[in-house]
């Protein structure tokens, strides 16, 4: 589905990313872990064209994103992506944050945006919130929020940096649940990560990343039993 | 001291009559200044080569000048460019919209750039495209950041207004002028017209922090 073809990226002089190739699978859940700097939201970001790819190529669906013609709106609107900081919309509430894209990016029909936006809300155990600002809620529910807001678009690609990096503790749970279920549902799903034990149970692939390099990539249960390379296990001696 | 309002009053009601055009002037042009305005900060933070270089040509040159300069060029030039024989009204509405146009939109590229770029990144993953993002997401936010720069704005603009006293456009300052021209009183006429703009200024500084604290709920 997703095809990532020896991809570079530089920022000036620095190469975040130096040849990176790698496959993503229809329903496949692929977590991206590596020590900070190692290029991991780069790669993400590259997906979804924020960090256009100073070479190499990326395929989605048999389509090269990266080719300078591509529709790059037509593109984006099919992969979810959800960050760090939620980024929701602070001068719209839930349910606007929800409706905006499909209705006025998409062409969808107000009501069907809306009643698209409640059943997400009520998936991710926000549905009493919809008439409220972003600003009421706590760091968990913002976090299901953007996820819900990225789903309403129909997207066939779920991008995920850091997605409870920002959290307090006790909210992390409830985001991962979100995703887990998502991941559950068959979704495709790129998801950048420090929650070593979340990637161990619910990614289906491994993509270890250091110095702009694709160190690993395994199956959950290689990598975490068996890291292949010294630096894996220098790296999750750290973080376990 | 000399105090004496006897005299006046009879021409109170006329320099009341100065608050329409005061008014007019300054609303319309604040208004049509702020589109215009937000169209030249737009064009700023945009890479658009000429059209770019023209805006910031533009603020330059409106910035650097004398207002009262502006004023006197458009209402006197006109015709002479043009052909077209300018009213006062018209004169002094163009030169305000131009002029705060220029301070305006400099306080609108702050207001953009202010713009948590978090906004920026989540329109454009949801494929948002630029144009719509901009009116859309980051113009509304940007708005807000910047609503007491703009509300001093048109305070100031409406202080400035008297200036079209100078074309002989009977606002606040113009009639009073005539009344002591009529009485010859000095004191008096630039007494009222001084409290006049004071209100008007307190009044707008009042509806100013109303609309921010509605804009503000969202916070």
């Amino acid at each position: 589905m997703i095809k990532i073809d020896q991809i570079t990226k530089s920022f000036g002089q620095l190469e975040v990313l130096k040849g990176i190739s790698t496959e993503i699978g229809k329903g496949e859940v692929v977590a991206i872990i590596g020590p900070s700097g190692s290029g991991k939201s780069t790669l993400l970001r590259c997906i979804n064209l924020l960090e256009v790819p100073t070479s190499g190529q990326i395929i989605i669906n048999g389509q090269a994103i990266t080719d300078p013609k591509a529709n790059v709106m037509q593109i984006r609107q099919q992969i979810g992506m959800v960050f760090q900081h939620f980024h929701l919309f602070p001068h719209m509430t839930v349910l606007n944050n929800l409706t905006y894209a499909p209705v006025k990016v998409k062409g969808m029909s107000k009501d069907e945006a809306e009643k698209k936006a409640k059943e997400l809300l009520s998936r991710v155990g926000l549905s009493d919130k919809a008439d409220v600002y972003p600003s009421r809620l706590s760091g968990g529910q913002k976090q299901r929020v953007a996820i819900a807001r990225s789903l309403v678009m129909e997207p066939q690609i779920m991008l995920f940096d850091e997605p409870t990096s920002a959290l307090d503790p006790e909210m992390v749970k409830e985001v991962l649940d979100v995703m887990k279920g998502l991941a559950d549902s068959g979704m495709t799903m790129a998801i950048v990560t420090h929650e070593m034990r979340f990637a161990e149970e619910v990614a289906d692939r491994i993509l270890f990343l250091d110095g702009g390099r694709l160190v690993e990539d395994a199956p959950p249960a290689d990598f975490f039993q068996r890291p292949a390379s010294e630096r894996a296990k220098q790296f999750l001696e750290k973080v376990r | 001291m000399d105090w004496n309002f006897d005299q006046i009053v009879p021409y109170i009601p006329f320099i009341f009559e100065g608050i329409k055009v005061t008014l007019q002037v300054t609303l319309i042009s604040v208004v049509l200044g702020f589109i215009w305005g937000s169209i030249l900060a737009l064009i700023k933070i945009s890479k658009l080569g000429p059209l770019n270089w023209f805006a910031v040509a533009y603020t330059s040159v409106f910035r650097g000048t004398p207002l009262i300069l502006q004023l006197s060029f458009v209402y006197f030039a006109t015709p002479q460019l043009t052909g077209y024989s300018i009213s006062q009204w018209e004169a002094a509405v163009l030169t305000f919209t131009l002029n705060s146009a220029a301070y305006i939109s400099e306080t609108i590229r702050g207001g953009i750039l202010a713009v948590d770029k978090g906004q920026w990144e989540a329109a454009k993953a949801l494929g948002v495209p630029y144009r719509r993002m901009m009116l859309d997401i980051i113009l509304p936010q940007g708005v807000k950041n910047i609503l007491p720069a703009l509300v001093n704005e048109t305070i100031a603009l409406l202080k400035e207004s008297a200036l079209v006293s100078t074309i002989g456009l009977a606002d606040i300052l113009q009639n009073a002028n005539v009344v002591r021209g009529v009485t010859f009183r000095y004191l008096e006429p630039y007494i009222i017209a001084g409290v006049l703009y004071y209100v008007m200024v307190m009044l707008l500084t009042w509806v100013a922090r109303f609309v921010e604290r509605r804009m503000r709920r969202s916070d």
